[in-house]
């Protein structure tokens, strides 16, 4: 899981755990290494939430407003939304897929084509975007071949358009749900899916009713991540983007283009819109956590009555 | 046992009972390779019509080098201050309790949730000569912002959360009977810690570091905005890949993304080398 991070089943953990008190350490030991901690989480990452609501407000609601409704803005907002309408509900469906062939079944090669999964996570987002310019752009490999004529006759765009833009992203989000779901469907083994089968149900049914209900937190916190990887996606798209305002802009490279025109004002005021977009997804993520820590620990009990 | 005894009693064909192998490998299969495998072969093939002494050229350039030693180097020491860090944190999210813990807690992932490119450009405002921190580090003389220590402050942001997330189960797992038989024998706090839960959280601190390290390494968004980007002093070499892909100079980009790609290829491998590690020694 190199680059992976988050997944729900260690955030469930750090939910149920009732955190073990140790009492052997001094209290000014506890207190120090909880400044410490504190300090430096304060100086990294609230700080810098901190000011960026603050310079999207301090010259006025009026003025914050005026940026969010641009016309420019506007489109950028569109693009992102259009590049999520695509990206999260086809890695979804990858996901699923993936993870159902991984998960129950053996097959020669599974952790090799595991291992691969994670190549998205493990280099740079601007080789990331790169691959689709060596592949589409005007030197490319495909420029000049029957395939790249053919696109050219019928004035397909894929680099400096929204189509690069939309690939260049699900390429970088790619691993999020698969990865959620393959641990999370292996835990929960094969039984109760064959007992279904053996009993006359249908794939899909044994699927939409005994796996998906299993997976449910899994599929859900994989979607959160996706979707804030998706929108806040910025090297591998701008690379591709070309950064044509108002047509290929999605609003992380609307802030970039704006702070190079130094309109601050503007480009905190989209930021800060992405600021929010943040911490509803961190929001978002604890509730499922909590959601599934609660499930699980009902379903333990449950069992442990029996 | 009743379990290593059902598995043993039932036919290997079971193993199959489950269908929709076929389709959803098949479709598996089919988007990782359009997806994925499918423009990633443009870097060989784009890379195999540079012959070696082009590639050499391009790549042993000293602004190109000076650009490789930028986004190592600066992922060295970000890695560092976030496993310094990392193992403080997780060691008071997993051994005390306090108010505001959840918080804590939640806020560690921001940076999965938070684009780059915001926090970029908030940095820039608090580290600029003017902004909330820089006010008081310009007259020390020192300057965050358009310089290399912006680019390690960038870099420490984004890999902020992976020390943190690899070390905190392990430290979850560890069996509290260890530390206590330690202490009962006379061993004294420091040295409890240092022969006891140390050796045990080693690989998985080590294996946050690696991940922390391959992030930062890889960095752009976040950095192109506090680093100022002079050639030379302080850009970065996904910057230099960007900037040659404008210019539609293909071959340098791919030669400048072929070395990333090694560093990228290494780290991978002892990460993995590393998990394995830690999965052995958290059985034990």
């Amino acid at each position: 899981m190199a680059g992976g991070g988050a997944t729900l089943m260690a955030g469930m953990r750090a939910r149920s755990a009732a955190g073990r008190v140790s009492n052997q350490d001094a209290i000014w030991f506890k207190w120090m290494l909880i400044s410490l901690a504190a300090m430096f989480l304060t100086l990294m990452l609230v700080l810098p939430l901190a000011v960026v609501v603050y310079e999207a407000l301090s010259r006025g609601v009026g003025t914050f407003w005026k940026a969010a409704v641009d016309k420019d803005a506007l489109a950028a907002m569109r693009l992102t939304l259009l590049t999520v309408a695509f990206a999260v509900p086809l890695n979804l469906a990858f996901g699923v897929a993936c993870a159902w062939a991984v998960a129950k079944f053996r097959f020669p090669g599974k952790s090799f084509f595991v291992t691969l999964l994670d190549l998205p996570f493990s280099i740079s987002p601007v080789i990331a975007g790169m691959i689709f310019v060596l592949l589409f752009g005007a030197r490319g490999v495909l420029a000049g071949t029957w395939v790249g004529n053919w696109m050219a006759e019928n004035g397909i765009k894929i680099i400096f358009a929204p189509p690069g833009i939309v690939l260049a992203t699900i390429f970088v989000t790619v691993p999020f749900i698969a990865r959620e779901l393959i641990p999370l469907m292996q835990a929960q083994g094969r039984e109760e899916e064959e007992a279904a089968i053996s009993l006359g149900a249908t794939g899909i049914k044994t699927f939409l009713r005994v796996t998906l209900p299993n997976i449910k937190w899994g599929l859900l916190y994989g979607v959160i991540l996706c979707n804030a990887r998706a929108m806040g996606e910025f090297g591998a798209v701008s690379v591709v983007s070309g950064h044509i305002r108002g047509k290929t802009n999605t609003m992380p490279l609307h802030v970039e283009v704006l702070n190079g025109e130094y309109q601050f004002a503007a480009a905190f005021a989209i930021a800060a819109i992405l600021v929010l977009m943040a911490v509803l997804t961190l929001v978002a993520k604890s509730i499922v956590e909590w959601q599934a820590a609660r499930e699980f620990a009902r379903l333990a009990n449950a069992e442990g009555a029996q | 046992m009743d379990a290593v005894l059902a598995n043993a009693a039932r036919p290997r064909k079971r193993l199959s009972v489950l269908p929709g192998f076929g389709l959803t490998m098949g479709f598996s299969v089919t988007y990782m390779s359009l997806i994925v495998f499918l423009p990633l072969s443009t870097l060989f093939l784009m890379t195999a019509r540079l012959s070696w002494d082009e590639f050499w050229g391009i790549v042993s350039n000293d602004r190109v080098l000076a650009a490789y030693g930028l986004s190592i180097g600066g992922a060295m020491v970000a890695a560092s201050v976030n496993t310094i860090f990392g193992v403080i944190i997780a060691w008071v999210l997993v051994r005390y309790s306090f108010p505001g813990k959840k918080i804590m807690d939640g806020l560690v992932d921001l940076p999965f949730a938070l684009p780059t490119a915001v926090a970029g450009i908030a940095l820039t405002a608090i580290y600029a000569e003017n902004g909330w921190l820089g006010q008081f580090l310009a007259p020390l003389g020192i300057k965050a912002a358009y310089s290399r220590v912006g680019v390690v402050i960038a870099m420490i942001l984004v890999s902020l959360p992976f020390v943190v997330r690899t070390v905190q189960p392990v430290l979850e797992d560890l069996d509290a009977e260890i530390e206590e038989a330690a202490a009962s024998l006379g061993a004294r706090r420091w040295a409890s810690f240092l022969r006891v839960i140390f050796p045990t959280l080693l690989p998985a601190i080590l294996t946050g570091m690696a991940i922390s390290f391959a992030k930062a390494v890889g960095e752009y968004g976040s950095i192109i905005f506090i680093a100022g980007n002079l050639p030379g002093k302080t850009e970065i070499a996904p910057l230099l890949i960007y900037l040659r892909l404008e210019e539609f100079n293909y071959p340098a980009a791919t030669a400048i993304a072929v070395g990333m790609l090694a560093v990228s290829f290494v780290m991978l491998l002892v990460i993995n080398l590393l998990q394995a590690w830690t999965r052995r020694s958290s059985q034990t």
